[in-house]
């Protein structure tokens, strides 16, 4: 990959844009300085790919964007800028997310950070290309094979969008950990305001040498070899990994979880939702106060680590939760646990590519408040 | 002050670009925005749909199944909105592609023979900002230099030679824009 040059760079200022949240995305992995993006087009995210090319940013800032021959082989790319310490992203839909499984286990596996982005459409197979957030189970239980966890964002918004992948790459420095952005199709083609970060510079390899000491680089004299891999025969040195793995996944539970609350302060009731999902309940939320009955919204930001200590709180403060899902009914588990099954928890949720809509969710909270 | 609509036609009449140019207006003016499409193969000449939502507040729920406002300029779209348009809520639709008229007595309902005078006077690529004009002469919730603003930011500037042209298409609707009484 070319080093990062200051030349050519109008985008160092803030600046307000009109944009899906799929162009939002690109900008932003441009603007934060990223080192690489390989993908393969897939509705409904090929404008991340679409719009990297438009922006042509190896011309400025030298970002590599390249169209892979698959999804397989996009995040082998990404495997492999990571192990250099280069900030390097992907982004697919649920069947293309289905085939980097492999490799995101092989990043967690070998602690290496990257960026995977999964806007989700209805499964399972190769479904709908409408949106869905089918996904969760395979974005926060694992996905790939093998014990280990993926920091997994969840956007409301455009600026979500945005926001996101600066987030994303932090905290897949941070703790050298996998961090996947888990969109659905609704705020992947949603046009929205944004407001986008300042152009910041690629690392140079000086810099990732510092700052990354495990990369691969090169090895400069009197320094032992950086291997990254996940294979190792002698189990009782495994399971040490292991071990080291879990650790770092409590660190991430204690310190990373994100979420948002609206109206909660005197809710009697609680609907839990993200994504889309969250955008149609706080609208369902909205005309319910005008109703009389007290709702509020939790929105988990953070799906893994989830809320669940802060959700526990409510479980004195309301009668019962509703989990709106744009799937069977996934999340909705999580919520029992963290609430420890001792409120009522119901999911209202629509499969397939098909979105509820606020009437739908509307009448599925009437049916908790007035059973 | 919150502006809920739903924009339908055939793909390909300009139904996805007259709600962006809507929606870049708004921007112009300071407001929240939002504009999310059908995106599904029904874009490939079948029927296309997108809710434009302007605000001064934070905007909840880009999926509505109510709107304020319904603009629809084929009969497929009229089948399927019409029963969407709130109460006391407008309905715009263009005449030369309706062939059942719509029945409901409680919400406003206005016409434009927008497609034949677009056509028949030179400006039928132009279309779709003939009807926009007709929808701002009704609820005028963006300023016509906001809407031209807008539209210098949504189109290319290898295209900025036909904004005159559009400017000239908004003025006509705004005159062909009547309202219907049941």
């Amino acid at each position: 990959m070319r080093q990062g040059f200051t030349c050519l760079l109008n985008n160092s200022m803030a600046e307000i844009k009109l944009l899906k949240g799929n162009e939002a995305i690109a900008h932003a992995a441009i603007r934060y300085g990223a080192d690489g993006y390989f993908g393969y087009p897939i509705t409904p995210q090929s404008e991340i790919m679409e719009t990297l090319m438009d922006e042509q940013p190896w011309e400025t800032t030298g970002m590599v964007v390249l169209q892979a021959e698959s999804e397989v082989a996009a995040i082998n790319m990404v495997y492999g800028g990571a192990a250099c310490g280069k900030r390097v992203l992907t982004s697919s839909s649920s069947p293309g997310i289905s085939l980097k499984q492999e490799g995101i286990s092989y990043l967690a596996g070998t602690e290496l950070p990257a960026l995977i982005v999964n806007v989700m459409r209805g499964g399972p197979g190769l479904g709908t290309i409408q949106p869905s957030q089918a996904d969760y189970f395979q974005a926060v239980k694992g996905g790939g094979h093998g014990d280990y966890r993926v920091i997994t964002l969840a956007p409301a918004s455009v600026q979500e969008m945005a926001d996101y992948v600066a987030l994303g790459f932090d905290l897949a420095f941070k703790y050298r950990n996998p961090a996947m952005i888990l969109a659905d199709g609704v705020i992947g083609q949603l046009m929205e305001k944004v407001e986008l970060a300042p152009q910041k510079l690629r690392r140079t390899e000086a810099e990732i040498r510092k700052e990354c000491p495990w990369a691969a680089l090169g090895r400069p004299a009197g320094r032992q070899p950086n291997i990254h891999t996940s294979l190792e025969l002698d189990s009782t040195v495994w399971e040490q990994y292991n071990i080291r793995f879990q650790a770092k996944y409590k660190a991430i539970e204690a310190n990373e979880v994100r979420y948002e609350e609206l109206y909660c302060d005197d809710a009697g009731y609680l609907i839990v939702a993200f994504g889309a999902a969250a955008r149609i309940s706080q609208k369902v939320v909205e005309i319910a106060r005008k109703e009389g009955i007290k709702v509020g919204l939790f929105r988990p930001i953070t799906l893994w680590p989830y809320p669940s200590k802060r959700l526990n709180s409510y479980k004195n403060k309301v009668k019962s939760i509703l989990t709106v899902e744009l799937n069977a009914g996934q999340m909705v588990e999580d919520v029992k646990l963290a609430v420890d099954c001792q409120i009522p928890v119901t999911y209202f949720g629509r499969m397939g590519g098909i979105i509820p809509t606020p009437q739908e969710v509307y009448n599925a909270l009437k049916k908790i408040v007035n059973p | 002050m919150q502006h809920e609509l739903i924009i339908a036609g055939f793909g390909g009449q300009g139904v996805l670009s007259m709600g962006k140019i809507l929606a870049y207006s708004g921007l112009t003016e300071g407001k929240e925005v939002a504009w999310y499409p059908s995106y599904g193969p029904e874009q490939r000449g079948g029927t296309a749909n997108v809710t434009v939502i302007l605000s001064d507040e934070r905007i909840s729920s880009p999926v509505l199944n109510e709107y304020d406002i319904a603009v629809v300029l084929n009969q497929p779209s009229l089948d399927k909105f019409e029963k969407t348009v709130k109460k006391d809520g407008i309905l715009l639709y263009d005449s030369s592609a309706i062939t059942r008229k719509p029945s409901r007595k409680d919400i406003r309902i206005f016409e434009m023979n927008a497609f034949n005078t677009a056509n028949g006077e030179g400006l039928g690529k132009v279309f779709n900002m003939m009807v926009l004009g007709g929808v701002l002469k009704v609820v005028p919730m963006v300023k016509l230099e906001n809407v031209l603003a807008g539209l210098k930011k949504s189109i290319p500037e290898r295209h900025h030679k036909y904004l005159p042209m559009n400017e000239k298409a908004i003025l006509r609707g705004m005159e062909l824009i009547q309202e219907i009484t049941n």
